[in-house]
């Protein structure tokens, strides 16, 4: 059964088609890379994906339930508690509030206690905040970031900014995790590391991965299967050996060494 | 531990509040100053809801005043005719409190009906619906007559005092604080902070918005309540968009999602604001300065996000205290590096 297919996927922003008869399909517990050149339409996808846009055209559909079709978009937040979360090229990071707060948001879909427990800090406020509490320390200490928890996430390094951006990710518990360039902006070291974990959350939390990155040593190095973009279409899909020397890639990457 | 802590700050802040009620009551205060202290406590209650609008949440609204005006006329309405909405059995001070809670109500459907649409959209829009929408209940209120059109509705009695100020603006206070350190407020703080991630960790963004928004109208609506009842009468004139600018200079003096700063700031411009009556027309000069002087030198306000507590001012408390001390000590090499 396949995680997330999606069918002839279009956007046009006026006149501009940034996405067209995009068509791809993740099987449960891959690890696929999406690369192109800057501007091919790459973080448009997550977008679409994640209902931030809504397509002009096309179909998503994820773990066989339809995400959009026929017009009809799910609301982004409606995505997630579906199982999908995302980082961003930039990253967004609750910037003022403390690395644990930024972690417990990501289990505000899960809360059960209404308004009125909330006003008063009454009935089930007190067991389901320290439930949160825990669960959210422990979720730091696998990312090794529960030193910090207090900190303001703006006062992080800039690596374990990403870090924790994809911490809140996972804790929504998703099934597909989008990484939107997760290394941009790293030193090599950085990157070694990074590839070190996305190995790892795929392992450890069981789950299906879309990368778009630009380091394609990171690319080729994680990924099992690769889609090419550019000109918000397609060009090349295949294993990391294949998309190495097609050339329509070097092309498209204009020389560039794949 | 925590729980102990909070109940012992209600428990100051009560003892607070019958302190300056006695002393009221016995003349110790006089009637001008008390007639100061609950003014004071209306507009921390209207100045705290409307930063969890615009501080807590990140939005933006101008139109408490409206709310305002809705929950005062309402108010004034079941309190003044004693055959309306509330059995005529109920009279006096149960009258005033019923009609004050259903002046908040009706405030908060209000706020349901406005916020509904203009909080779907990003951006400045619910600045500039409640803007015209605090000019539209004006102007209704202007023209009708069955309260007394542009001339006022007279003759309330004056049921609000001290204490019933006082303890809205607790109670405001300590909900509009407990509701920002539950879940629910911290789904409202990511808005704040950053409204596409808000909603792709699963924070549905439009209805944590219009829950901020209900809140903050129906305490407005309150404080709205016991403004009319303190000064004997409701008007168009005093809900006009100078008070929204008003209770929206002290959220932002105070420090954009600091209820702390916020209560600060309503208790300095309301002392301000009786300091400079004779210079009324100086006066908007002043705040219109003060405001420019924040936006570009703090603009997240003077405490910013941060609060004080009792836990912070024991510390300050014993840090100045640990200061004079030390220079009894002698020969601290310390001190001497200072
Ligand atoms: N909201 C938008 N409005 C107009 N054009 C957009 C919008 N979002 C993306 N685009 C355009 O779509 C194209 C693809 O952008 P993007 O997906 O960000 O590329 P990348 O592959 O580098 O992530 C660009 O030409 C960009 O200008
Ligand atoms: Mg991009």
């Amino acid at each position: 059964m396949p995680v997330l297919e999606t069918t002839n996927l279009c956007i046009r922003f006026g006149g501009l088609t940034a996405v067209s008869d995009f068509n791809i399909c993740l099987e449960d517990g891959e690890l696929v890379g999406l690369i192109g050149p800057n501007g091919a339409g790459k973080t448009t996808v997550f977008n679409l994906l994640t209902g931030v846009y809504e397509p002009t055209e096309g179909a998503i559909s994820f773990c066989n339930e339809a995400l959009c079709s026929a017009g009809k978009a799910l609301q982004p937040y409606r995505i997630t508690m579906k199982g999908m979360a995302r980082t961003f090229q930039n990253i967004r990071l609750f910037k003022e509030l403390s690395v644990i707060d930024n972690v417990k948001i990501a289990y505000h879909q899960n809360v059960k206690y209404g308004l009125l427990p909330a006003f008063l800090h009454a009935g089930p406020y007190a067991a389901e905040e320290k439930e949160i509490e825990k669960k959210a320390i422990d979720f730091l200490e696998i990312f090794n970031l529960h030193g910090k928890k207090d900190e303001q996430a703006k006062n992080l390094p800039y690596g374990e900014q990403r870090r924790l951006e994809i911490a809140r990710a996972l804790a929504t518990n998703p099934k597909l995790l989008l990484l939107d360039e997760p290394a941009a902006g790293m030193n090599p070291q950085e990157t070694s590391q990074l590839m070190e974990l996305i190995r790892f959350i795929r392992d450890k939390f069981k789950l299906t991965i879309l990368l778009i990155e630009h380091d394609m040593a990171l690319v080729m190095g994680v990924c099992e299967r690769i889609y090419v973009l550019d000109y918000g279409k397609i060009i090349a899909h295949g294993s990391p050996a294949e998309i190495r020397c097609d050339p329509k890639v070097i092309e498209a990457y204009l020389g560039e060494a794949v | 531990m925590k729980r102990f802590q909070s109940l012992l700050q209600i428990l100051i802040a009560v003892g607070i509040g019958l302190f300056l009620q006695v002393l009221i009551n016995n003349g110790m205060i006089n009637p001008y100053y008390a007639h100061v202290m609950t003014n004071m406590c209306i507009f921390i209650t209207a100045a705290v809801s409307l930063n969890l609008i615009n501080g807590i949440c990140g939005q933006f609204s101008l139109g408490h005043a409206g709310f305002m005006a809705v929950g005062g006329y309402t108010a004034a309405i079941i309190t003044k005719n004693t055959s309306l909405f509330v059995p005529a059995m109920i009279s006096g001070q149960p009258r005033f409190f019923l009609a004050t809670l259903i002046g908040g109500i009706v405030a908060a459907f209000i706020g349901l009906l406005v916020g509904l649409p203009s909080l779907r959209l990003r951006g400045d829009y619910l600045a500039i619906t409640t803007l015209g929408f605090g000019e539209i209940i004006r102007i209704l209120l202007l023209n009708w007559q069955f309260v007394g059109g542009a001339s006022g509705y007279f003759g309330l009695k004056k049921y609000t005092n001290f204490t019933w100020a006082y303890i809205l603006a607790i109670i405001t206070i300590v909900i509009i604080r407990n509701f920002i350190q539950s879940s629910h407020g911290r789904a409202c703080i990511s808005i704040r902070e950053d409204e596409i991630a808000a909603e792709t960790m699963g924070v549905p963004t439009t209805r944590y918005k219009v829950i901020a928004f209900v809140i903050a109208a129906f305490f407005a609506g309150t404080a709205g309540s016991m403004m009319g009842h303190v000064n004997r009468m409701v008007s168009p004139a005093s809900f006009t968009f100078m008070l929204s600018i008003e209770i929206l200079l002290m959220v932002v003096l105070g420090g954009l999602g600091s209820i702390s700063g916020s209560v600060g700031a309503a208790i300095f411009l309301t002392f301000a604001n009786e300091a400079l009556r004779r210079f009324r027309a100086f006066r908007m000069i002043l705040y219109s300065l003060m405001m420019i002087v924040i936006m570009i030198f703090r603009p997240k306000g003077l405490l910013g996000t941060k609060e004080i507590s009792l836990h912070d001012i024991n510390k300050t408390m014993t840090g100045i205290l640990t200061k004079f001390k030390r220079p009894v000590k002698k020969d601290n090499p310390v001190e001497t590096s200072e």
